[in-house]
């Protein structure tokens, strides 16, 4: 029995037991990661998972179930199960659900990869690991750490209108991090980033992160923190770096644009938005930089993929364009109660969750200048980067965000360097101040991003590149 | 013997076959959970799955590995020792590598409650019926939950335990046009989760959230109620009470030092009746109640078996399967003693969550009444700096009457600090099980009144 002959049998099951529609995706996910810690190797896991899940749509409740057999019966139990637990659904109904129109697909999609991460030696990797935090920990850093992940996902889709799509994805990546003891506090530095940079690569992107090069950098930025003063209390111009910057757009964009947040799906836990649909079009997002784009079609960056997880064909979509917010985030019946006719954003993070609306690859296009010419630019301010702590409230407003390490800007010159920098802000009169932005653009990974009960991790991507920003509130402190 | 306990004693099996010389441990859990999802008053996401999961951990010529897999065929569990003894001997030296826990007897097989593990999806749907017709025409949205956890460990030094623990649990909001409220509870036994009490508490908090005004940040007196405490007590277990952070100085935690006030008690306990969660760990070490704080003075850090033989001292009991890089030993069933038992908590008129929050409160001339946290997140490791913002219902208290509905806070507070000595004015009669989001952790938290939280904004910045 293939997988496909397993999700066929899942869905034929769900819509004999009385589903109106329904879809069923395989997937089999291998997994591997490694850490280590000052020189010794800390963790390493090879993982494997393989199941069915089941959606099935009965009047206007949705049924999930999952199982990890892809034997006959299994599969079938599975897809009436769906349909049993969608009917259950009733006791507290709505208006009945509609899905946005689709042609059914057959296809198949790979995501691009040199070398199989899988393929490259454990000993090697670990060479690599212990090599780099070993020299980091001798350099200083009291806790060096660095680690790598690797996903390889094979996804087999199904749905009742004949859609039938398979699709494989390489996902990997990693950094290193080191965290200095001082007298009181703690200092960290990282390279790329604190969780490390992903992408849908093979270990070609670790290879290019050339980790061991960065090891002594980061190491010395965390020491000399320790003695830097702190980040002044006030409001000022700042200048992000592209790192902080992809996080800022996660949160105070990407979250903000998920349809079913504005839809009031989430409102329990994740949240809502600020966003309200009769606005869309015409609301003014940020300044006339700001031009968000969602596109799952970028090759390599981490929230690419062929076919969201309910079929639909990757496409580019504007979310904002000159400042003006125009799209969002959606999932075919996310679209049909908003009354918009595109989906595409609908994603599991494995065969036993619930697909659900996710960030794909949401990011900035490139500004018309460069980081360089921003610092120029600035006879007073501050620049942040390097992600240490966030937080945004749960209509996706008010934000703080913590930065690793952050550098006064006097008369155009980068001066000295602040420890424990932190922001605040309102979402649309932050991006509002934005008046430059650079065109050195870096499509970053984040493959930790929660949402959904059970929760779901999902792995997305955000293009981003250095900005600028006027009369930010900075230094906030307990 | 339990399947689960089969399914691991198969697996030490073909480990003792292929690499005699291997120490190797395996925990083996089937999870079978149910969640009703509503909102807009409505059902709209039904799942459920049933999924074993099987780790395996070998320390084979002074290497260690691991593998896991969802998969428990005879050949797919060949396939995971193949795939491990081979990972294992590719992988670095692990000269720091703790050894196998011995055998030892747990104490308890766990809390199962029947009526939980055969809940059925109209069971939970009843429930959400019910919150939905309490809340009287306010808009809700939450979720019910039943969960049934079957687990075993075994491994080649001997040991061999297993367990099963039931859990269900409500969270939902009601919804005006300007304001929510919220109820939460979590239990091992189907009875003690009523929709329409959630339901109706709920709706009284968001009715009473409407009209919000902003209040200048600021130090405040706080009360917050257990949703609120719940984090706070969260922190401290992921990023305090956790032997690896001590270890590596990342920890505010001082043993033997008196760092909190003197009424602040907290145990981990997997081990009572009712408990949900298993009374061995991941790496088969037997749970019993273990103090972390008693009377304000720091008892010392939950370990397991690496950070322990780091610290020159014998595990707790309380590994975790989350990644080793991030957290090592979670205390995931902390509980903060409540101020005694008095009378059984009531629900009350009013905002507050219940009587036990109500009798704080009256015993405040200027304060905040908080219901929940938010997006909390470490500013400061060291000392446990946090910021986040506060969620579902913000009160102002004068003269101990609660009278006039807030508009949301973000707060920069560090929360040892915020528990120092002096500084807890009153705790709860009572302590609730709250669920909690992520992974299989079981927190019981009595509100607190606190001399001092440092609001730094409004949420409207």
């Amino acid at each position: 029995m293939t997988e496909f002959d397993a999700a066929t049998a899942a869905v034929e099951a769900a819509i004999a037991a009385g589903a109106r529609y329904a879809d069923a995706r395989v997937m089999h996910r291998r997994l591997e990661s490694m850490s280590a810690r000052n020189g010794e190797i800390e963790d390493v896991d090879q993982g494997e998972d393989l199941g069915l899940g089941v959606r099935a749509l009965v009047g206007s409740g949705w049924g999930f179930y999952a199982v990890a057999d892809l034997s006959d019966a299994a599969a079938r139990m599975a897809g009436s199960t769906a349909a049993a637990i969608a009917k259950a659904s009733a006791q507290v109904p709505g208006p009945e659900a509609e899905l946005l129109r689709a042609e059914p697909v057959v296809a198949s999609w790979s995501s691009d990869c040199v070398v199989d991460p899988l393929s490259v030696g454990l000993s090697d990797k670990g060479d690599l690991l212990v090599s780099v935090t070993g020299d980091m920990y001798k350099a200083g850093g009291d806790q060096s750490t660095a680690l790598y992940q690797i996903w390889d996902t094979r996804k087999w889709f199904v749905s009742s209108e004949g859609s039938r799509i398979d699709q494989h994805i390489r996902e990997c990546g990693g950094g290193i991090s080191t965290t200095v003891i001082g007298d009181g506090e703690t200092q960290r530095r990282s390279y790329p980033s604190y969780r490390g940079q992903y992408g849908t690569r093979g270990w070609e992107l670790m290879n290019e992160l050339d980790i061991a090069a960065h090891g002594g950098r980061v190491v010395d930025e965390a020491r000399a923190l320790l003695t830097a003063p702190l980040c002044p209390a006030g409001e000022t111009t700042l200048i992000l770096g592209g790192e902080q910057m992809a996080l800022q757009i996660h949160e105070s964009v990407g979250h903000a644009i998920e349809l079913d947040r504005i839809l009031g799906w989430e409102a329990a836990y994740a949240g809502t938005s600020w966003l309200d649909l009769a606005q869309l079009g015409s609301l003014r997002y940020g300044s006339d930089l700001m031009n968000i784009t969602i596109d799952p079609r970028i090759p390599g960056a981490l929230g690419s993929f062929g076919f969201d997880d309910e079929g639909t064909p990757a496409a580019k979509r504007d979310a904002v364009r000159n400042g003006i917010w125009v799209g969002v985030l959606s999932g075919r019946d996310s679209a049909a109660v908003a009354g918009l006719n595109y989906g595409g954003s609908v994603r599991s993070d494995g065969w036993a969750r619930l697909p659900m609306v996710r960030m794909t690859n949401v990011g900035l296009e490139p500004g018309p200048h460069t980081l360089d010419e921003m610092v120029a630019a600035t006879d007073d301010g501050i620049m942040m980067d390097f992600n240490r702590s966030w937080s945004i409230d749960d209509k996706r407003l008010n934000f703080q965000f913590g930065c690793e390490i952050g550098w006064e800007i006097k008369n155009g010159k980068r001066g000295r360097m602040l420890r424990n920098p932190t922001y605040t802000g309102i979402g649309p009169k932050f991006w509002q101040s934005m008046d430059m932005l650079s065109s050195e653009t870096v499509a970053w990974g984040t493959p930790n991003c929660g949402k959904g009960q059970p929760g779901q991790v999902g792995h997305t991507g955000h293009p981003a590149a250095p900005a600028r920003f006027t009369n930010v509130r900075v230094g906030v402190r307990g | 013997m339990t399947e689960m306990l089969d399914i691991a004693s198969q697996i030490i099996d073909l480990v003792r076959a292929q690499a005699p010389a291997a120490e190797a441990e395996v925990l083996a859990e089937l999870d079978t959970l149910a969640l009703t999802r509503f909102a807009n008053s409505m059902i709209h996401q039904n799942v459920a799955e049933s999924t074993p999961h099987v780790s395996l951990r070998l320390h084979l010529d002074g290497r260690t590995g691991a593998g896991s897999s969802t998969l428990t065929s005879p050949e797919a569990l060949a396939a995971l020792v193949d795939r491990t003894i081979a990972a294992t001997r590719l992988s670095p030296a692990d000269p720091t590598w703790p050894g196998l826990a011995p055998a030892a007897p747990v104490l308890t097989s766990g809390t199962v409650d029947p009526a939980v593990a055969a809940a059925t999806p109209e069971d939970r749907a009843a429930l959400v019926r019910a919150f939905v017709d309490a809340a009287g025409g306010l808009t809700t949205a939450g979720y019910s939950r039943t969960r049934l956890v079957e687990g075993a460990f075994a491994n080649s030094a001997g040991q061999s335990v297993s367990g099963a623990t039931t859990e269900i649990a409500m969270d939902g909001i009601a919804r005006t046009a300007s304001s929510d409220g919220v109820a939460r509870l979590a239990s091992a036994y189907l009875k003690d989760i009523d929709g329409a009490v959630l339901g109706a508490r709920a709706a009284t908090k968001a009715r009473a959230a409407d009209g919000a005004i902003e209040l200048p940040p600021g130090q405040y007196e706080v009360v917050l109620e257990p949703t609120a405490v719940s984090d706070v007590l969260s922190c401290l277990v992921m990023f305090g009470f956790d032997g690896k952070a001590v270890n590596e100085k990342r920890s505010f935690l001082a043993p033997g030092e008196a760092q909190f006030d003197p009424s602040i008690t907290i145990v981990d306990d997997a081990v009572s009746a009712g408990i949900c969660g298993f009374a061995f760990d991941s790496e088969g070490t037997p749970k019993a109640r273990t103090p972390i704080v008693t009377k304000g003075v720091t008892d010392g850090p939950v370990h397991d078996r690496r950070t322990a033989a780091i610290a020159g001292t014998t595990s707790t009991g309380h590994a975790s399967n989350e990644s080793r890089g991030w957290v090592d030993a979670v205390a995931g069933n902390a509980v903060i003693e409540p101020a005694g038992a008095g009378a059984p908590i009531t629900e009350v008129d009013g905002p507050a969550a219940d009587s036990a929050v109500a009798a704080l409160v009256a015993g405040v001339t200027r304060g905040v009444l908080v219901t929940d946290h938010w997006y909390t997140r470490v500013l400061d490791p060291r000392t446990l700096v946090m910021t986040g913002l506060t969620r579902n219902g913000v009160w102002l208290i004068e003269n101990g009457q609660i009278t006039q509905p807030l508009r949301n806070f973000r707060f920069t507070q560090s929360y040892p600090q915020a528990l120092a000595p002096g500084a807890v004015l009153g705790i709860g009669s009572h302590a609730v099980t709250l669920p909690y989001p992520y992974g299989r952790i079981s927190l019981r938290v009595p509100a607190l009144h606190l001399a001092s939280w440092n609001f730094t904004g409004g949420a409207s910045g």
